[in-house]
């Protein structure tokens, strides 16, 4: 027995047999476990739009999933036009088509650091009970201290007054960084204004704390000049010419209902 | 194989023999899951889990294993338990499984899975070999926990979420200590826990 296992057929048929059940194993569990990994990922997804869109206690009462499907819809728009176009928003990936050289492009000015930015984009368009739109959800990702950070800005109407900034995913240090996810933090955000009257973007961070009654400006996170930085850049790359801007443009021109 | 023995292969890793504190084994993924008492203890179980079920089948094929490969063996053996632990966890703790991903990954490169498969299972039979990996994983647990105790308490003053010293940016008037929130306060918190437990234990003192 002992001679033949150390022998080189048998060595190699062992370890043959070990690897197909092995790989038996982790297929089997990666195959039956996706269907929960993806309504996972769906629901943290849909838990963050319904927080932005100031619906995040109704959903806990009614249900995410219900809540999001009565009231909001995603639409798919192109960057650069700012118009709605054709396609499946729930197959949409950002961070995939941001690594894709045909569907992304480079910014000629890339303040947010992403390095690529996908074409095409997936906004979120909330109803009130009467269909009528009230909040418009943009998602944003952008260079924090450590990595991308991703999140969303929930706008009134007017696409300018802000409803809220909720960040999903980032690796900020906790503590200091990782303050973005603080309620305090994120009850600073509503009413703020991200473009003055001239309509240039006019939102900003301010270390120290920004004067009362600034309707542009924010309290950085003490301790987190450079994430306060990083999110201050997100803002402004998104709501500028090579992010949003052409469909804050469009919209208001047409209209959001 | 006696009822003492199981007994003493789950208790002794605690304080007696434990893997991190008189090992020193583990101290990576030690210092970086930490910073929360969730989330040491999802990092405890998994690697409980990792390294009971590597030990059982390591200990039930022993004497199948040719000497010559048999570490490459164990490691498949642990990395497709890890990665289906990281499967499970993405299924069912989503929230959890973001922080912990990363890390639960790295449960295969954890020298105390592989450090019990080859010192202990390969040698013993497959039930006492699941109960070592239990054993290791309480003792592993055990530094965890009291680190991520002290950690989450005065980095961030709460108790598993649950705010106890209230901060100040919250309005209360406890000053976060953020030296804990980062993960080389770790290295102080286990040197002082190794430091105790050898002073009640002066036996596990190594000599000159």
């Amino acid at each position: 027995m002992s001679s033949k296992k150390e022998s080189f057929f048998g060595t190699v048929s062992f370890v043959i047999i070990v690897c197909l059940v092995c790989a038996a194993l982790v297929s089997v569990s990666a195959v039956k476990l996706k269907p929960l990994q993806t309504a996972n990922k769906l629901l943290d997804q849909q838990t963050k739009i319904l927080e932005a869109a100031g619906l995040l206690e109704l959903g806990t009462e009614k249900g995410i999933v219900a809540t999001y499907s009565q009231f909001v819809t995603a639409k798919m728009i192109d960057l650069k036009t700012g118009e709605y176009i054709d396609g499946n928003p729930d197959m949409f990936d950002e961070r995939r088509d941001a690594r894709d050289e045909t569907k992304s492009v480079k910014p000629e000015n890339d303040i947010a650091g992403i390095n690529r930015r996908a074409n095409s984009a997936v906004v979120y368009l909330v109803t009130d009970g009467s269909g009528s739109v009230n909040t418009v959800i943009l998602p944003i990702v952008g260079s924090g201290l450590w990595d991308l950070m991703y999140g969303f800005i929930g706008f009134e109407p007017d696409l300018n007054t802000v409803k809220s900034v909720v960040y999903s995913d980032h690796k900020e240090t906790p503590g200091l960084g990782a303050e973005v996810m603080n309620p305090r933090w994120k009850a600073l955000w509503p009413g703020k204004k991200m473009y003055d009257e001239q309509n240039n973007i006019a939102i900003q961070i301010v270390k120290g704390g920004a004067k009362k009654g600034d309707i542009h400006g924010v309290d950085a996170l003490s301790g987190a000049t450079l994430t306060s930085a990083g999110v201050e850049r997100t803002l402004h790359f998104w709501l500028g010419e090579e992010g949003y801007g052409p469909f804050i443009k469009a919209t208001r021109a047409r209209g959001l209902n | 194989m006696s009822d003492s023995s199981i007994k003493k292969v789950l208790t002794q890793p605690i304080v007696d023999n434990n893997p991190i504190a008189l090992q020193v084994l583990g101290i990576c993924s030690a210092l970086a899951v930490t910073s929360s008492m969730a989330n040491a203890l999802v990092m405890t179980l998994a690697v409980m889990i990792v390294t009971a079920f590597s030990s059982l089948f390591i200990s039930a094929i022993r004497n199948h294993i040719p000497s010559s490969v048999r570490i490459i063996v164990q490691m498949a053996i642990i990395a497709s338990l890890v990665i289906v632990v990281d499967q499970v966890l993405k299924a069912f703790s989503y929230q959890l499984s973001k922080e912990l991903s990363v890390f639960v990954g790295l449960i295969i490169t954890n020298c105390i899975v592989m450090g019990r498969a080859e010192a202990f299972a390969m040698k013993e039979k497959p039930v006492v070999s699941f109960m070592d990996g239990i054993g290791n994983g309480l003792g592993y647990g055990a530094i965890l926990m009291a680190v991520a105790f002290f950690r989450e308490l005065f980095g961030f003053g709460t108790f598993f979420g649950i705010e106890v010293l209230p901060l100040i940016q919250n309005d209360g008037w406890y000053q976060a200590n953020g030296l804990l929130v980062l993960p080389f306060s770790s290295f102080f918190i286990i040197g002082l826990i190794i430091w105790a437990i050898r002073q009640w234990k002066p036996e596990q003192v190594e000599k000159d």
